[in-house]
């Protein structure tokens, strides 16, 4: 059988706290972009992707232990994980279960809280040690008991799609026989300031390929899936397979994204290899844009050098989301497998006019067709692009 | 399988590189102990060098010092593992935010506080598109690279080259801070005197330690890399079995290793799992320590592999690193085991190339 097979997923996000709630906001086009409520900034008249559920909902949801030092990423991460158990008929993990998860900044966002408190208050120090990412991947692995393979990738806003393709080859070399992959990110001040100090947010929502784009909208989410190599499926339900996946380096510049789309291309032309097929067995690709300028021309040039003048139908789902970071490349493997299990194409939001270097057109209007093959796209800073493709279970 | 070389070395640390050979161990008083300075603008462009924080200069200069070594122009991976990431750049801009209570920032220490700026900077240095990964699990950072690195070799036919490596640095506010969650030594503890300390905590530093592994032997190979394996959280008693049981995948027993090298970080609180493997697995076995030459911080079992390279190569080992009297003229197999607060245990197996 070709590919690792994904046999559950789970995910929150500002639409959606469970996979039909997300599914119901793709299909109706709505949005989760909105000004921030529970995150305490200055900056409240940028839109983001905000999920309702305050810190302390989510303590009580989850029950966790109010001593320990759970950061938002954390709780959204084993939020997710626990919704990837209600999906499947899974009541736990077994103990050799692996788990690798991709963020950005972690637990950043207690370290903003509590920065000037650490030296008064010891109470807040069990943060301390919160700001660092992989121990946001032991928390969750705590609290679902898996003492194993736990490890944690952080290349910035494609952390989650690289914690995925780890995932895939340590099961396709026998290294684990089941990994949790996915990835976590919440909204901070640091990188709202961040990317408002790199003027790339927009005002308003956002708009990907579009010719009058100006900048992206961040988000937060969770979204794990499992693999499991093929002798333990059983009787699951194969959602898809994870056929083909690349990884590459733009080699241009820290933050910007190359004029000819170099990274992505390369990711997305070792993706296909991988899978074996050419560009125009892909049916649908979820792209990164994000809504920059720069990313969504890189990316478009990128499509017109990979696939000629067949560009499959695309969209990005960042439109609903904002931009999730880290768990962005997770939160969008979970749109794909949605696509492969409902036969259809969720669309691009506040598109108009197309960008007139590329004349590219997204998706616009949700698309009930034949999805056999999709393939995502996930880039970040340090020029690190990642594509993966998920195939329909033979 | 194929076989794994380690083919080019470099470390930068609180101690010199040259430290089997003429140079004195250095000794410090302080409890946050900085690297050596090197000779960076040999290598990296002074005006790129003016921006780059520890993490990245060091992480830079050491891979390309191991890529000379190794005769190697660009290899066909980069892999980075970092526990704390670009902290310094981290703590800049958090503390550019909160003192200006999010004002007019600066992007410079932002884009430049992402975990894998070392390995994006790498890559954009040495123009390497190739596949690029940074992994930060706590101590288990280098040992996620370094598996990467494994399944690179194993499911890519291409690969004949992989740059990996382990690197972190300091920073003022979050390092203090690890004195005020009790990670640090309370009290002012010599490098030198560190194993023998009765308290809790240890003394945190800066290091990078990189390597090119290679599909084929060279002249200049120093030893083979066999295994990798991560344990997320283990009891004491139970460090020994779990040891066991790596070692038996790779069809080997306790009684074949040679030389263990230990991360014994003198934490009064957790040195007992080494303590462990000390007194039964690995009682009759020679057993070497490293903390005391280089601090503690989450990437420093990477200087582990740049000592066990090392050995291997020389067939020799310093009396300085050792934790009990035993010799061994020609190390055939070493394991390094590490772990950081009883957590992210690593076992990273090595063997000689005679065999």
């Amino acid at each position: 059988m070709k590919g690792v097979a994904v046999t559950g997923v789970g995910i929150i996000s500002s639409i959606g706290k469970d996979l039909e709630e997300t599914r119901h906001s793709l299909l109706k086009g709505k949005s989760g972009i909105g000004f921030p409520q529970n995150l305490k900034t200055r900056h409240n008249n940028l839109p983001v992707g905000e999920i309702a559920l305050s810190n302390s909902e989510l303590n009580a949801l989850l029950k966790l232990n109010p001593k320990s030092a759970y950061t938002r990423a954390t709780m959204l991460g084993i939020y997710a994980v626990n919704q990837l158990l209600d999906n499947t008929d899974l009541k736990n993990f077994s103990s050799d279960t692996g788990i690798i998860s991709g963020t950005s900044v972690g637990g950043i966002d207690m370290t903003e809280r509590y920065f000037k408190d650490f030296e008064k208050d010891p109470e807040k120090r069990k943060f301390i040690q919160a700001q660092h990412p992989g121990f946001s991947t032991e928390m969750i692995a705590e609290y679902f008991g898996l003492k194993n393979f736990v490890s944690t990738i952080s290349t910035a806003c494609s952390s989650s799609a690289n914690a995925i393709m780890m995932g895939a080859r340590m099961i396709e070399s026998g290294k684990l026989k089941r990994v949790i992959v996915g990835g976590s990110d919440c909204l901070t001040k640091f990188t709202l300031n961040g990317f408002n100090s790199l003027m790339i947010l927009s005002g308003n929502e956002c708009r990907p390929f579009d010719e009058n784009r100006n900048g992206l909208n961040l988000g937060e989410a969770a979204a794990f899936i499992l693999l499991e190599a093929d002798d333990c499926i059983g009787g699951k339900e194969v959602l898809g397979r994870l056929t083909g996946y690349g990884n590459a380096n733009d080699a241009f510049h820290q933050t910007a994204s190359s004029e000819n789309g170099e990274g992505a291309f390369l990711a997305i032309s070792k993706a296909l290899k991988k899978a074996g097929i050419s560009g125009n067995e892909v049916d649908y690709i979820n792209a990164h844009g994000t809504g920059t300028k720069n990313n969504d021309l890189s990316e478009s040039i990128a499509f017109r050098r990979v696939f000629g003048d067949e560009i499959p139908a695309f969209s990005s789902t960042k439109s609903f989301t904002g931009h999730t970071l880290g768990a962005a490349g997770a939160a969008e493997a979970v749109f794909s497998l949605l696509c492969i299990r409902e036969q259809e194409i969720f669309p691009n939001l506040n598109f108009s006019t197309a960008m007139k270097e590329t004349g590219l057109n997204p998706v616009t209007e949700v698309q009930k067709v034949k999805i056999d093959t999709v393939l995502s796209n996930s880039f970040g800073f340090g020029g690190n692009c990642t594509s993966l493709i998920f195939q329909k279970d033979e | 399988m194929s076989r794994i070389y380690i083919n080019g070395i470099a470390s930068i640390s609180p101690q010199s590189e040259d430290i089997f050979e003429t140079e004195p161990l250095k000794e410090y008083q302080d409890n946050i102990i900085p690297a050596l300075n090197q000779d960076y603008k040999s290598m990296i462009n002074p005006m790129l060098l003016r921006r780059m924080s520890a993490a990245v200069k060091m992480g830079l200069f050491s891979s390309k010092k191991a890529l000379l070594d190794a005769k190697i122009d660009i290899p066909d991976s980069i892999l980075v593992g970092t526990g704390q990431g670009c902290l310094k750049d981290t703590e800049n801009f958090m503390v550019s935010m909160l003192n200006s209570e999010e004002g007019l920032l600066r992007p410079t220490s932002f884009i430049q506080s992402t975990h894998n700026t070392v390995g994006g900077q790498i890559a954009l240095d040495l123009k390497c598109t190739g596949y690029n990964m940074t992994y930060t699990q706590n101590s288990a950072s280098f040992e996620s690279a370094l598996l990467d690195s494994i399944l690179q070799f194993k499911s890519e036919t291409e690969i004949q080259n992989v740059l990996v490596g382990g690197v972190d640095e300091t920073s003022p506010a979050f390092t203090g801070f690890q004195k005020l969650d009790g990670q640090l030594k309370q009290e002012p503890v010599r490098n030198t005197d560190l194993l023998a300390s009765k308290t809790s905590g240890s003394i945190f530093s800066e290091t990078s330690s990189f390597f090119i592994l290679g599909s084929e032997e060279s002249e200049n190979s120093y030893a083979e890399l066999v295994d990798v394996e991560i344990i997320n959280s283990t009891e004491v008693q139970n460090i020994g079995k779990r040891t066991e049981q790596f070692l038996q995948t790779n069809n080997l027993s306790s009684s074949d290793i040679d030389v263990v090298i230990l991360g014994n970080n003198g934490d009064s609180r957790y040195d007992s799992y080494y303590h462990e493997l000390r007194e039964k697995l690995f009682a009759g076995k020679v057993q070497l320590a490293f903390k005391h030459l280089v601090g503690e911080n989450n990437s420093v079992s990477a200087y582990a592999f740049w000592l066990a390279s090392k050995i291997m190569k020389e067939k020799r080992i310093p009396d300085f690193i050792k934790l009990n009297d035993l010799n061994c003229k020609e190390p055939r197999k070493i394991l390094i085991y590490n772990q950081y607060l009883g957590k992210n245990h690593g076992l990273i197996l090595l063997k000689n190339l005679d065999l």
